[in-house]
């Protein structure tokens, strides 16, 4: 690579991290920015379960006891967009940030102040969407897919979460342009693509999906604006458009960003399994092109979300069939992730319990996915809690779990101190059982016809929603085991070797723990 | 040890976190706006924003003259402009999505065809309603109008973008020849048709507006055409003024025969908007 021989050099080259808490506001570091993407990530997530905690109050009875409907609607609305925007997608950035130039052999992200404005752009983002629950009206109550006409009719508050969204957008696709150009620009020589850990595989194919799906998403937010402000009739009939045309516009970016939440997981996944199995992973190539199937396909399913909206019905058909296909490479992945495990020495330490948590209870989440994606199934199942629990097996067993699993892994290699083992596998244990309390009887419930976003329900589904409330309860406490386990970890503890564990493979693994400010100044050599 | 400069860092960057102030303040003015608030902090918002893309742009020029970034740095810009590009042609692809749905779907349906329910729909809301586009809806929102013809105005806007894709190719070459004049004197001509053709697109809306009765509120025709010519034209403006910025920073001989990247960005923005007005142009106003 004839483009790593510039002539410059910086006086601050050698330097370690500017003095002063300006560090954080200013820095270029993909380190300090990947652990303030971490650190925000965890704040949001603590906001977002208290929302979820207020949900669980409210449903741990049939009526109405604690909180008004409208803010109950607020609430389901706000937990979405925060778990989405704000914890899911910051922490994956901020282990992209942390990892991807160590795994390529880069000096650092490619566009590094650019980095930096990524990162400082969503306190500000969601200091715009959260303000709005302080407004006249009160926040966005029409759930996170904001559908027209129904999100038309909130109170003033709207513009400001259309806004907030537009703030988000950028930060993301900035940050995803960024990724792109590290992955194809800033790899040590030898490091061909084909060499690549999937961890940046799964980046690359999803900063990929985020910069060609977020601008859609801001299109049809931008056409709710000028409905709503400009007297533009895109989702109105009497004007000619169509509230179902925001649907369309909506899950095409939709999709492929369930796509983006979990794609990243597989890389995730796919780094820690062939360690704590000590054996290579089975059949990388067919990782790679299954990671690329299912995001090729991602954009041509998004109407599974809308079969009972009113559609011709070889749209109900194609959709169906597309959908089902997803699960070809999904299946090859879980196969080869079992395939690694098989015969392999392992051992379970929290970050592999961890990974495989996520491969039982992602496939139960995704089998489920399967049952829907069945058009006349999904008749009855369309907005019930079922579809609940069925996205939450995906998202927190399988992203949640994941970026759990990622921070126990590498941890060790941030801090340079191994984490307390023995919390770890607790928060685990606990984290686990409480998650299939909270989560499985909402299949019991869905099945039965209990409809999702509702704050009362019938008498009938009692039982169940007192079950999964305790769940909820559990498991959003348990979460404060992983924060003390993660702060005890920064302040101090066993020192952690270079290798950090036994089987892993990669450049991370390579550099001293803690990870020098400044990791690879010279490209190193890629076997 | 010389490799050990191989790679270029900056290092702390105080511009992003103005810039994230300046989008806050924006942001949170432009929504009070709507709401009937004041304009003075989305005005001061805006300004902040525009000083920080000097500043930094400024700061990124300075270094970019004393030699500081490497030919990877150059990749890395090149790369995150093409993706950016594609970011926006997204971005229109959703307004364009609107305009196909509306026309594919929407209208035939409320008029009755199609499968399940148009039929009973039609009858019952919409009854008497024919689809033929353009239309401002069954309920024929904003009153009679005049559709925006493609001849006149439109065509020679769609003239005088094809024309100035070709003076920015003639500078480009220019560039290459390492002719700083004539390179100035092509892009200023490019700058003056882009800015003509905000000028004419400004004049065509003041025309929709005061004689056709064609206004946003002109249920799906207007909203299309407002929204897609709309931020087709806000995109040549901005196209325009980077133009300009290259043409300044060309009279200051910034540029050489193979170092001129800025030139190559605004130029592969500026054919960008030339294309999406040429789908425009089609959709738009001619089908």
């Amino acid at each position: 690579m004839s483009a790593a021989s510039a002539e410059h050099h910086d006086h601050d080259d050698h330097h370690g991290p500017a003095p002063g808490w300006t560090r954080w506001l200013y820095t270029t570091n993909h380190k300090d920015i990947g652990t303030l993407y971490l650190l925000f990530s965890l704040v949001m997530f603590f906001i977002g379960g208290g929302m979820a905690l207020i949900i669980r109050a409210e449903l741990f009875q049939p009526g109405l006891q604690m909180v008004d409907p409208l803010f109950f609607n607020s609430m389901t609305t706000m937990h979405a967009l925060v778990m989405i925007f704000g914890v899911v997608m910051p922490a994956f950035v901020g282990l992209a940030n942390w990892m991807i130039p160590m795994m390529i052999g880069g000096p650092d992200m490619a566009l590094p102040r650019l980095n930096n404005w990524s990162f400082w752009i969503m306190p500000f983002a969601f200091l715009l969407l959260l303000s709005t629950l302080f407004m006249e009206g009160g926040g966005p109550a029409g759930g996170w897919t904001l559908y027209a006409p129904l999100s038309l009719q909130g109170g003033d508050s709207f513009a400001f979460v259309i806004f907030s969204i537009h703030f988000m957008g950028i930060s993301s696709v900035m940050g995803s342009i960024n990724i792109v150009a590290t992955i194809f620009n800033m790899r040590a020589p030898g490091m061909s693509l084909m060499k690549m850990p999937l961890f940046v595989w799964t980046w690359l194919i999803t900063a990929f999906l985020l910069i060609a799906v977020i601008p859609v998403l801001a299109g049809a937010v931008t056409m709710l604006l000028t409905d709503r402000y400009f007297g533009t009739s895109f989702f109105s009939a009497a004007g000619g458009g169509d509230p179902v045309m925001y649907q369309h516009i909506f899950w095409f970016f939709g999709h492929p960003e369930v796509y983006i939440l979990i794609l990243p997981a597989f890389g995730i996944i796919s780094s820690i399994i062939p360690t704590f199995a000590r054996k290579p992973l089975f059949g990388y190539a067919s990782m790679v092109y299954a990671t690329a199937s299912i995001a090729f396909l991602s954009f041509i399913v998004w109407a599974h979300h809308m079969f009972t909206v009113g559609m011709p019905l070889a749209g109900e058909m194609f959709f169906m069939f597309a959908t089902m296909m997803i699960s070809v490479p999904t299946g090859v992945k879980v196969f080869n992730w079992i395939a690694t495990m098989w015969r392999g020495s392992m051992t379970l330490e929290t970050p592999m319990l961890f990974a495989v948590g996520f491969l039982v209870m992602f496939t139960i989440g995704g089998l489920s996915g399967l049952m829907l994606a069945i058009t006349p199934a999904d008749i009855q199942y369309h907005d019930t809690y079922f579809v609940v629990a069925h996205f939450h097996y995906v998202l927190v067993p399988g992203a949640i779990y994941s970026i759990m699993a990622a921070t126990y892994y590498w941890m060790p290699k941030w801090t340079g101190n191994m984490y307390d083992e023995k919390w770890g596998k607790i928060h685990f244990w606990v984290s686990t059982i409480f998650l299939n309390v909270l989560f499985f009887p909402m299949h019991f419930v869905g099945l039965a016809g209990m409809p999702r976003r509702i704050p009362d329900y019938s008498m009938q589904f009692a039982d169940w929603n007192a079950v999964a409330s305790i769940g909820a309860f559990g498991f959003g406490f348990s979460q404060l085991i992983f924060v003390y386990v993660v702060l005890k970890c920064m302040r101090g503890g066993e020192k952690a070797t270079d290798e950090v564990w036994e089987g892993a493979d990669g450049l991370e693994w390579t550099v001293p723990s803690p990870a020098p400010y400044h990791t690879f100044e010279t490209p190193p050599a890629i076997r | 040890m010389s490799s050990a400069n191989s790679y270029y860092i900056p290092h702390e960057a105080k511009w992003p976190i103005v810039g994230s102030i300046s989008l806050f303040l924006f942001f949170m003015g432009f929504a009070s706006v709507l709401n009937g608030g004041g304009w003075v902090i989305m005005a001061i918002g805006a300004a902040l924003l525009v000083y920080m893309m000097v500043r930094w742009f400024g700061d990124v020029i300075k270094e970019s003259e004393s030699g500081m970034y490497s030919e990877q740095v150059d990749v890395s810009f090149r790369m995150s402009m093409m993706w950016f590009i594609f970011s926006e042609v997204m971005f229109f692809g959703a307004f364009f999505g609107a305009l196909f749905y509306a026309r594919v779907f929407s209208g035939p349906w409320l008029s009755g065809f199609g499968e399940g329910g148009a039929a009973a729909t039609n009858a019952v809301l919409w009854s008497g309603f024919d689809y033929m586009w353009p239309h401002n809806g069954p309920a024929e929102l904003g009153g009679d109008y005049q559709v925006m013809g493609w001849f006149g105005l439109p065509l020679i806007n769609t003239a005088i973008l094809l024309l100035s894709g070709v003076t920015v190719t003639i500078a480009h070459h220019a560039i290459k020849d390492n002719d700083h004049s004539k390179m100035v004197r092509w892009l200023l001509a490019t700058c003056g048709l882009g800015f003509l053709f905000v000028f004419l697109q400004a004049f065509e809306y003041y025309e929709a507006y005061a004689h056709l009765n064609l206004k946003m509120t002109t249920g799906i025709y207007g909203s299309t055409f407002f929204m897609l010519t709309g931020f087709h034209g806000f995109h040549v403006t901005m196209g325009a003024i980077i133009l300009l910025i290259v043409m300044l920073r060309g009279t200051k001989k910034h540029f050489s025969s193979t170092n001129h990247f800025a030139f190559e960005a605004a130029a592969w923005y500026w054919h960008f908007v030339d294309v999406v007005w040429l789908g425009l142009f089609i959709f738009v106003y001619i089908l």
